[in-house]
């Protein structure tokens, strides 16, 4: 829908070479910096949910696609839409959450703008964040290569699974907690060991599936996956068998996908120990995403079409 | 996960196909009934771990499938009444009837309630005693003894805000339509195991005797499937045409009765419509005399036109195993998950969808 939406209103009234390059965040230069500039916003409900607030996501969510240009993020601004009648108290509570994630993400908080709506016009608080950050390695689908490693950077699922499960009401014996975290530490510690990475892709909405098909077909190049090799929590993998989902498909708030020289893998899994070589990028000019199933079937990982939505039987 | 992993585990998986590569000697037309385990058998590549020799064709156990557009249409009209709160399973929200899916009113404003229960939809009726509360209570024998508990617990309580709209059909009436057509090809079935977990299989046994055809009572898993798509070629291969019981750690020949107890008190068998097959006599369940007032249809009486499925879409004939979703004209081009033009497109369960979701090119 938002796709659709992009692509008939406003990629034809905005196109330029920095927005056409579709990337979570635009790359340019001023006065020989390299600099990254992104944003997004947050919409999620519930408000506060088993690991995380609305608050650490508009922080993570910006940061993240920063680091997702191979950029370190430095600044970010943020707007808040509140709704009549929310509780100064709660406020607190978010704008807190998104202090200790700035912290750890060694970005600040540099300017920032509050409206107040009607009570009934807003889900109770909406966050914009915008980022700058500085580039530091040039990274992009153009950069993948024949050959090339596919690094998933730890478990999946974890923040779908807690946000469906809070807002449906649903309570496992174990909470599962979201993921959402700033990326760049771990890109970070890639570069700083010299690691040439290729392309980086933040596994957000549509989880692994629609990163790699994006990535696909952006560069036309075939991808193999092997399900066996892509992490996944017992309970996260519990809770999605109990729920009909596909952990490949639901969201991550914490989580990216690195491609690197084949040769370089073994050095990205030493200094990621969550990471895990989930596949290769292959030598055939299609943009299709090949699945090894866990028990040896082979398969197309396609991208969904609309949400996820739990089976009958 | 214990009770999972080790249906999964591709050790055993491996072995099995070794063991059908061996048994099978001639050409043989299978049919899974259920949806779910077309999904499995397309999620899992399993097909690619088969003989050519074995076709799997996809049988018409997808509920989202085979319910009526015309019933759809009816759930629709209902939903969008200002005092419904419609409740429903999640993947037949996405369902077009002849005009809408229950999502497209949901996004015009009517209070659609995905559950995971039927006895959810109770507790909302509960909640909310100043609106009328309906359950759209489809599936297939697995889904009617929790549809037909959320109906007797709201007679008990004496919630009377709770109606359902009924579209629950049968198993075996179906395979006996699909064995009883001319153009069948189907030589071996393996049959829906959560259905049988609360039917039994006698009627299967029947169904074997009188067409001769081995029926395998198959679970859901990777393992499951393949052990069960093993009993059935050794049965073909050696001429057998029994039942066999492949999913013995859930299946009883005689079921869950207190299950079928519940089913009976509550609902009877009566003649229903399938979409794209059409009507199949004594293969639907509704709601028995003392339940009726619950009936939705009665309650919320809606004209709805008779709908014709669009002419290109073979989900008729796919749902019946004749043709396989890659058969169709229409299949990956016209008709996708965004723009189905059949059920059999929309659900995750369908095969069209499957086929489009994980077949390999």
């Amino acid at each position: 829908m938002s796709q659709r939406l992009i692509e008939s209103v406003f990629m034809p009234l905005f196109s330029n070479d920095m927005l056409d390059a579709r990337h979570d965040g635009a790359v340019f230069t001023v006065d020989e910096a390299n600099l990254a500039f992104t944003t997004d916003s947050y919409v999620v409900r519930p408000l506060i949910f088993p690991g995380g607030t609305i608050g650490d996501l508009a922080v993570n969510g910006t940061v993240n696609d920063l680091a997702m240009c191979g950029a370190q993020p430095l600044y970010l601004s943020c707007g808040f839409i509140l709704e009549e009648g929310l509780e100064i108290e709660f406020l607190r509570t978010i704008a807190e959450s998104m202090k200790a994630a700035a912290d750890r993400a060694g970005v600040k908080l540099v300017t920032g703008d509050t409206k107040v709506v009607d009570h009934g016009k807003a889900d109770g608080l909406y966050i914009n964040t915008a980022g700058i950050g500085r580039v530091c390695h040039r990274v992009g689908a153009d950069r993948i290569q024949p050959g090339d490693a596919i690094i998933v950077s730890g478990d999946l699922g974890a923040h779908g699974v807690a946000i469906l499960s809070t807002r449906e009401g649903l309570q496992f014996e174990s909470a599962i907690q979201s993921d959402t975290a700033p990326l760049w530490c771990e890109v970070d510690a890639l570069l700083d060991a010299g690691i040439d990475i290729h392309c980086l892709r933040d596994l957000t909405r549509g989880g692994l599936t629609s990163a790699l098909n994006e990535l696909a077909q952006s560069r036309r190049l075939a991808m193999h996956v092997d399900e066996a090799r892509i992490p996944v929590a017992d309970t996260v993998r519990s809770a999605c068998e109990l729920l009909g989902l596909d952990p490949l498909y639901v969201a991550n708030e914490g989580r990216f996908v690195a491609f690197v020289a084949p040769n370089e893998a073994p050095r990205v899994l030493e200094i990621l120990p969550q990471a895990s070589l989930a596949g290769t990028v292959l030598d055939e000019p299609k943009p299709t995403v090949y699945l090894r199933s866990r028990i040896g079937g082979e398969r197309i990982l396609h991208m969904i079409s609309g949400e996820q939505l739990p089976r009958i039987c | 996960m214990k009770h999972l992993d080790e249906y999964r585990d591709p050790e055993r998986a491996g072995k099995l196909a070794a063991a059908i590569r061996q048994s099978c000697a001639r050409p043989w037309t299978l049919m899974e009934i259920c949806g779910g385990q077309t999904h499995t058998i397309m999620k899992s590549g399993l097909q690619t771990m088969l003989p050519d020799l074995i076709s799997l064709v996809h049988g018409p156990g997808c509920p989202v499938c085979v319910t009526p557009i015309e019933l759809i249409d009816k759930a629709v009209a209902i939903a969008a009444r200002p005092e419904v709160i419609f409740t429903s399973f999640g993947d037949m929200l996405r369902v077009p009837g002849s005009h809408k899916s229950l999502q497209d009113v949901k996004a015009e404003g009517a209070d659609i309630r995905m559950v995971y229960s039927p006895l959810d939809a109770v507790k909302i009726a509960q909640a909310n005693p100043s609106r009328q509360i309906v359950f759209f209570a489809v599936g297939f024998e697995t889904t009617a003894p929790a549809n037909a508990m959320a109906v007797w617990t709201a007679e008990k309580q004496g919630v009377e805000n709770f109606s359902v709209l009924v579209a629950h059909v049968l198993v075996p009436p179906a395979m006996e339509a699909i064995l009883s057509s001319p153009a069948c090809r189907i030589q071996g079935f393996l049959a829906p195991g959560h259905v049988c977990a609360i039917t039994g299989f006698r009627d299967y046994e029947t169904l074997a005797a009188k067409f001769r055809v081995p029926i395998v009572v198959t679970g859901f898993e990777p393992v499951d499937i393949l052990e069960g798509v093993l009993m059935c070629v050794e049965h073909l291969e050696s001429g057998r045409f029994d039942v066999e019981n492949q999913y013995g750690r859930i299946v009883r020949r005689d079921g869950n009765v207190p299950a079928q107890d519940t089913v009976a008190e509550v609902f009877e068998v009566t003649e229903r419509a399938w979409r794209g097959i059409g009507e199949i006599p004594q293969s639907g369940l509704q709601l028995r005399a003392p339940y009726a007032h619950r009936n939705a249809e009665r309650r919320f009486p809606t004209q709805v036109g008779r709908v014709s499925e669009p002419s290109v879409c073979i989900s008729g004939l796919v749902l019946q195993g004749v043709k396989k979703p890659v058969d169709c004209p229409a299949f990956g081009t016209r008709c996708t998950p965004d723009h189905p033009l059949g059920a059999p497109m929309v659900s995750s369960e369908g095969a069209c969808a499957a086929y489009y979701l994980y077949a390999k090119a």
